[in-house]
């Protein structure tokens, strides 16, 4: 039986300059797995990238709450959640493929989940149009020494 | 986050240091498209040496100013990635962007 033995949440207001401060809380907490470098740095990609998301997507235009909940479940494994109230995406599986954006005027690449896919173990993506978008990411941490 | 600017003889260097995200890509956008509009160089090297973090948003950055460059026909051209930017660049299929060659550094005898 595996438990959660730690846990964080926390809620900012979606202002693109709170994307540094989420990834750094994320580092912050991922860092009790003793990760390396590399792996602390695909976590804060992956969570840079969630973020964006609401921001430039679910919420657009407007400024809403963006909640971040971290968990550690077992020795080893790392729950991260990123939920908005925004918009919502219509098309998950369309949204989810490379290239794919909303916002090209953004210079946004289409890479988000691409990046939150390929830097972790296992992503999902719930989302209900005029709702909200919840993204769950699930990142194993090497067990070292 | 900052932009600096350097002329060499093949063309204008802008180097980026610290973290490129969404937040830090808009302002990197502005300062660098207003050199190239006023400069007009016919290749921009982008040294990303310096860069501490990158997510996508540095992909769309480098698209973005080979966009900008088309309207001249200018190249670009990215120079010594850091280990952080040249993985998020190898993923996005990026890296035949990548320079070796040490542009914008000669010195002239």
């Amino acid at each position: 039986m595996k438990n959660t033995s730690n846990y964080m949440k926390i809620t900012i207001p979606g202002y693109s300059k709170n994307e540094g401060l989420a990834r750094m809380c994320a580092a912050a907490f991922a860092a009790q797995l003793d990760p390396t470098v590399e792996e602390i740095s695909d976590i804060k990609a992956a969570v840079s990238e969630a973020v964006t998301n609401c921001i430039v997507h679910g919420y657009r235009d407007t400024i809403g709450d963006i909640d971040m909940k971290m968990k550690i479940v077992g020795e080893d494994t790392l729950y991260i959640k990123i939920t908005d109230k925004g918009i919502g995406i219509e098309n998950v599986e369309q949204a989810m493929q490379p290239l794919f954006t909303t916002c090209p005027e953004g210079e946004r690449a289409g890479l988000g989940f691409a990046v939150m896919e390929s830097f972790t173990d296992k992503l999902r993506v719930k989302s209900t149009p005029g709702k909200g978008t919840s993204v769950t990411m699930i990142k194993q941490v090497q067990r070292r020494g | 986050m900052s932009v600096e600017f350097e002329y060499g003889i093949f063309g204008l260097t802008a180097k980026i240091a610290g973290d490129i995200d969404h937040h830090a890509a808009a302002e990197m956008r502005i300062m660098i498209d207003g050199e190239l509009e006023r400069a007009m160089p016919d290749l921009l090297i982008l040294d990303m040496s310096g860069v501490t973090f990158m997510d996508s948003s540095g992909v769309g950055l480098v698209l973005g100013r080979v966009r900008t460059m088309k309207q001249w026909e200018g190249k670009v051209k990215i120079a010594e990635p850091s280990a952080r930017a040249a993985k998020i660049l190898k993923m996005s299929g990026l890296e035949p962007m990548i320079t070796r060659k040490p542009f914008g550094k000669e010195k002239r005898a």
